[in-house]
């Protein structure tokens, strides 16, 4: 047992599976500490706020502030100001009044702007420019000419005895505030999903639950299947020719529409994680009893069971122990496989919008479902699907490859 | 007794001895018309077919044949391992009832057996102290001191020429072909059975320890008065150290008798060409009775 | 005195294992054989007989490595030729091997005259198909296979008519010498017999000039090989005709070897059936002195100092022992009584 475990450390995929899993799992496990609270609430009130470091506007007025003067402080805040799409029409209104821009270059915020300032006449009307446009660049020259006057900004209040409006503050263009002084900062590292849920808590919760329904699925299923294989194997007859019935059943009716059929059966409200795991479990065990049936077929003729039947020893223990420890490294890389495929059974089946309940506990595929159903993809909120699928994808591929490390291990012909 | 010094040779002096008070002694095994049929229908086939024999108690019977004539179906059926598809089969003078888990034990008390393959023959996850204390368990033993388990086994792997104070904590597949097959006639020796099924048991070892074995197999049979089933391809083995033969082609006995009979003056016109095949040293091999 | 068609002088060949650590499995090996001769390689397995055959085709692939030595075949150095030259020139035509179990070696889904066209067209690119096939059909003929062998497949065969074919097929060139690896040993004891007798036959017949055969089992040796070797931890111990090496053995080794031998005839009867304790040594670090040493019942202790050399005895005889061959049939017959 010690020699076989020292040999499993060795083999490299192995070990480069079983790091990757168990830095998941350690995340999983840790980040709840630092980052306490149901991952489940709402904290944004839009929709998919983007990845980033939120700070509080109402406390930093407040917030004692230092004087920076930094140079280039105007030209950032004027380039924040204009978008590209201003800068390529600006461009436009150029060439469609003639005016040579080869020299041009559309970033230099100031050549751009001193050759607005000159050139820019609103009366002109350049031919093919409808008035809606023209008016269109009335609007950016106010805006521009409105931007660079100001010096200082000031906040007021309405009193609310006297209904005088009260300066409260004077902010000036060289004011700054450590965000450290800042009462209220909020880091959200993959932003908020459309809910407006910290997205980052929330995957590191679902990651769990998903985990925790991969296990139970995957011990569901390789409990059963080894029971059964082991039956069907061992004592043969009868008990064979029923269990391979049933297990021709299930695998005749496709295993994902039965998943689909009894979850959708379930109501919605009865549907916790550990249903939904229990259901793949059941649904998927029939390859594990198939190979372990086949595996105990031709293990039973072997001298060694013979010769423990000549000894008198009794079935349970014939099968405990001639015949199961010979199966048990193949019924490990069985169950690191099932627990592989019943976290994405359950991921599929909640982008389905048939897994667990949905105020419960978040899981991988109801992040992916939410995504989807909130049109992620289509507004360019990619943290809300993107880390997801890497996760998921991690998952899968850090067990496969511990399975195809123990593969090698315990099957010295696929060793290269 | 030490490796080197065989006493094989011996033993074949007293075999005439031997011989002549061997049909005077009871039966501990015997059968008529032992059929075993696997298949039903039209796609039958008959592995064993309708035979009938008679082993006496201290005899060492050797079943030759070649693979295919059934041996190791019939081995197997009378291991009680295998149904008997018809026939009746007698143990000790009374027909064998083995219908209970109960009485297939007390049956598997009085016969043993010992496999070809000795890498195969052992759980490879037991130690061999495991193997040994199995053995003691069965006969009764459970409830020994552990200071006379020890002994016990001791003596037996002393019997066998292997120390049992080195292989302690060592598992079977340690050690080599011949080494593990004399683990395998120790346990006979703590079993004490009535009956020993030996199939093909020196097949899988080298020529130079194959004597060892035989050797053991015989001082075991001395030792406990034991029945020596000895299934085999190779005639020349069974004339060296059988009393009697039996031939097998296709699931049938075709010639029995005592091994001089059946090897140097064969009347079945199978054995006659199943002798003429093997290559002969003392006498020219005729090649041209292909 | 017929010329040598087979000369081997001192080849030593060894194995390279994962470790990098050298395993001599043939260590100075020297025989020779007559035309019209054959010659027996007996052992327990693990001797290095099986290792000894590869070696002695020329054709070596990692680990197994060549050396030093040479090989002869009828007055052609083919020791250290270049793989392609050894392929083209030596295989099939000078040397033809039959590995152990080589009946497992046919493609099954081809049939037999497709073996036999693949070996003639490799060495003769522009033979003519039809008579290719009549010439198999000749040849299998006069070896006693029955005609229809060529049409079919191999899984249409049994076990002994497999092996004969591809015998017939290896020698199909007519090679000068056959080495022969096991070719009866899954075989049984009839098939076994149509074997051998056709190896003979290709001997007789003239179809090879010299014959190699190991193999574990000695009654076959006696019966087929004029000439027996005995090799124990990648050397030869003993060497002489097969009469004198099965009936009066001179190497402690061979003697043990020999007084193993059972088969089904009176005689045997007559004699001790001895066992040899013990296991062949670790050749990563073979013994320096005589290797049977640890398991030799006549062993002194000069047995484990000197590297022996093979010692003649007479008429052909050459043993490597320490031991006078007075001293060694004295013994002999001390423990016969």
């Amino acid at each position: 047992m010690k020699n076989t475990i020292r040999q499993v450390f060795h083999s490299p995929k192995f070990v480069v599976g079983f790091c990757i899993f168990m830095a998941i799992l350690l995340t999983m496990l840790i980040y709840p500490f630092i980052n306490p609270g149901n991952p489940l609430k709402m904290i944004g009130l839009g929709t998919f706020a983007k990845p980033g470091t939120y700070v509080s506007l109402y406390d930093s007025v407040t917030t004692e502030t230092s004087i920076f003067k930094l140079p280039d402080a105007d030209a950032k805040r004027l380039d924040k100001f204009l978008s590209s799409e201003d800068r390529v029409s600006m461009v436009n209104w150029f060439t469609a009044v003639g005016i040579d821009i080869s020299t041009l270059d559309i970033t230099d915020t100031n050549a751009l702007l001193s050759l607005w300032k000159a050139n820019y006449d609103p009366a002109l009307k350049p031919k093919g420019m409808t008035k809606a446009q023209r008016n269109y660049y009335n609007r950016l020259n106010d805006s521009l000419n409105a931007a660079s006057t100001s010096d200082t900004l000031t906040v007021t209040e309405v009193d609310a005895s006297s209904g005088e409006t009260v300066e409260k503050a004077k902010i000036g263009v060289n004011d700054y505030v450590n965000v450290g002084n800042v009462a209220n900062v909020k880091t959200l590292p993959l932003g908020t999903d459309n809910f407006g849920r910290d997205t980052l808590k929330e995957l590191v919760a679902a990651c769990g639950t998903s985990i925790e329904i991969g296990m139970i699925a995957g011990a569901v299923a390789t409990i059963i299947g080894l029971l059964l294989g082991l039956l069907a194997g061992y004592l043969g007859g009868m008990v064979d020719d029923l269990i391979m019935f049933l297990t021709n059943i299930f695998t005749v009716i496709p295993s994902f529409v039965l998943l689909i059929l009894i979850n959708y059966s379930i109501n919605q409200d009865q549907r916790g994680a550990t249903t939904v795991a229990l259901v793949i479990g059941l649904t998927s065990w029939v390859w594990t009893a198939r190979s372990v049936r086949s595996q105990v077929i031709s293990l039973r003729n072997r001298d060694h069971v013979n010769l423990s039947r000549l000894s008198g020893h009794s079935l349970p223990r014939i099968i405990l122990t001639d015949i199961l420890p010979y199966i048990a490294s193949y019924v490990m890389m069985a169950f690191i496989l099932q627990v592989s495929s019943g976290i994405l059974a359950e991921a599929q089946l909640s982008l389905l919008g048939l897994g667990p309940k949905t105020t419960e506990v978040p899981t991988l595929g109801l992040m992916m479902n939410w995504a989807m159903l909130y049109s992620a993809h289509l507004n360019g909120s990619w943290w809300a699907y993107f880390p997801v699928i890497m996760v998921i994808a991690f998952i899968s591929f850090s067990l496969n490859l511990m399975n195809t490390g123990l593969d090698q291990v315990f099957n010295p012909t696929l060793r290269d | 007794m030490t490796t080197s010094e065989c006493t094989l040779h011996e033993d074949i002096a007293l075999r005439p001895k031997r011989l002549e008070d061997l049909a005077s002694r009871p039966l501990c095994l015997s059968g008529k018309g032992v059929t075993k049929i696997f298949g039903t229908g039209a796609k039958q086939t008959v592995a064993v077919d309708h035979v009938d024999f008679e082993f006496h108690e201290g005899e060492l019977v050797s079943i030759v044949g070649e693979s295919g004539s059934g041996k190791t179906t019939l081995s197997k059926m009378l291991l009680g391992l295998l149904n008997v598809t018809s026939g009746e089969i007698y143990y000790q003078g009374k027909p064998r009832d083995i219908s209970t888990r109960h009485k297939k034990r007390e049956y598997w008390k009085g016969i043993q057996a010992i496999f070809q393959d000795p890498f195969s023959s052992f759980n490879v996850f037991n130690k061999i102290d495991t193997v040994l204390l199995d053995c003691i368990n069965m006969c009764g033993g459970r409830h020994l001191p552990k200071e006379k388990k020890i002994e016990m086994m001791t003596e037996a792997c002393c019997f066998v020429n292997l120390k049992f104070a080195e292989l302690t904590n060592k598992y079977p597949f340690e050690l080599s072909g011949g080494q593990m097959q004399r683990l395998m006639i120790a346990r006979v020796f703590l079993l004490k059975p009535k009956i020993l099924l030996a199939d093909e048991p020196t097949s899988m070892i080298d020529a130079c320890s194959r004597a060892t074995i035989l050797d053991m197999l015989l001082h075991l049979r001395d030792e406990i008065g034991m029945t020596i089933l000895f299934i085999t391809h190779d005639i020349g083995l069974s004339y060296y150290i059988s009393d009697s033969v039996y031939i097998m082609e296709h699931g049938k006995f075709v010639e029995h008798g005592t091994a001089d009979e059946v090897i140097l003056a064969p009347k079945a016109a199978y054995t006659k060409r199943l002798i003429s095949d093997v290559p002969k040293i003392y006498e020219p091999w005729d090649l041209t009775t292909v | 005195m017929s010329k040598n068609i087979l000369e081997v002088r001192g080849l030593t060949t060894k194995y390279v294992t994962r470790f990098h650590e050298d395993v001599y499995a043939v260590d100075h090996v020297s025989l020779s054989i007559e035309e019209g001769k054959s010659l027996g390689i007996a052992g327990e397995s693990g001797c290095g007989k099986s290792t000894l055959a590869l070696s002695l085709m020329g054709y070596y692939f990692a680990p197994l490595h060549y050396m030093s030595g040479d090989i002869v075949v009828d007055g052609k150095n083919i020791s250290n030729m270049d793989p392609d030259d050894v392929r083209k020139t030596v295989l099939g035509t000078e040397i033809a091997y039959i590995p152990q179990a080589a009946m497992n070696a046919l493609n099954p889904t081809r049939r037999i005259r497709k073996f036999v066209e693949d070996v003639i067209l490799a060495h003769d690119p522009k033979a003519d198909r039809k008579q290719i096939y009549e010439m198999a059909k000749a040849r299998f003929a006069e070896l006693g296979l029955p005609a229809d062998v060529l049409d079919r497949h191999p899984v249409e065969l049994s076990g002994g008519m497999k092996q004969r074919t591809v015998i017939a097929i290896s020698t199909i060139l007519k090679p000068k010498v056959l080495i022969a690896d096991e070719p009866s040993s899954a075989l049984d004891v009839t098939s076994q017999k149509m074997v051998i007798k056709m190896l003979r036959d290709l001997m007789d017949k003239g179809y090879i000039r010299a014959m190699i055969f190991i193999t574990h089992e000695l009654p076959l040796l006696y019966n087929v090989t004029d000439d027996i070797m005995v090799m124990y931890a990648g050397q030869i111990v003993e060497k002489g005709n097969a009469k004198d090496m099965v009936f009066n053995p001179i190497h402690p080794y061979s003697h043990g070897l020999m007084r193993s031998i059972i088969v089904p005839e009176e005689g045997t009867r007559n004699h001790k059936l001895s066992a040899i304790p013990g296991t062949p040594p670790n050749l990563k670090k073979p013994p320096q002195g005589c290797r049977f040493a640890d398991r030799c019942k006549y062993v002194v202790p000069q047995c484990r100092y000197n590297a022996l050399p093979m010692i003649e005895a007479g008429e052909g005889r050459a043993y490597r022992c320490g031991h006078s061959v007075q001293h060694l049939r004295e013994e002999y017959q001390n423990d016969d009584e």
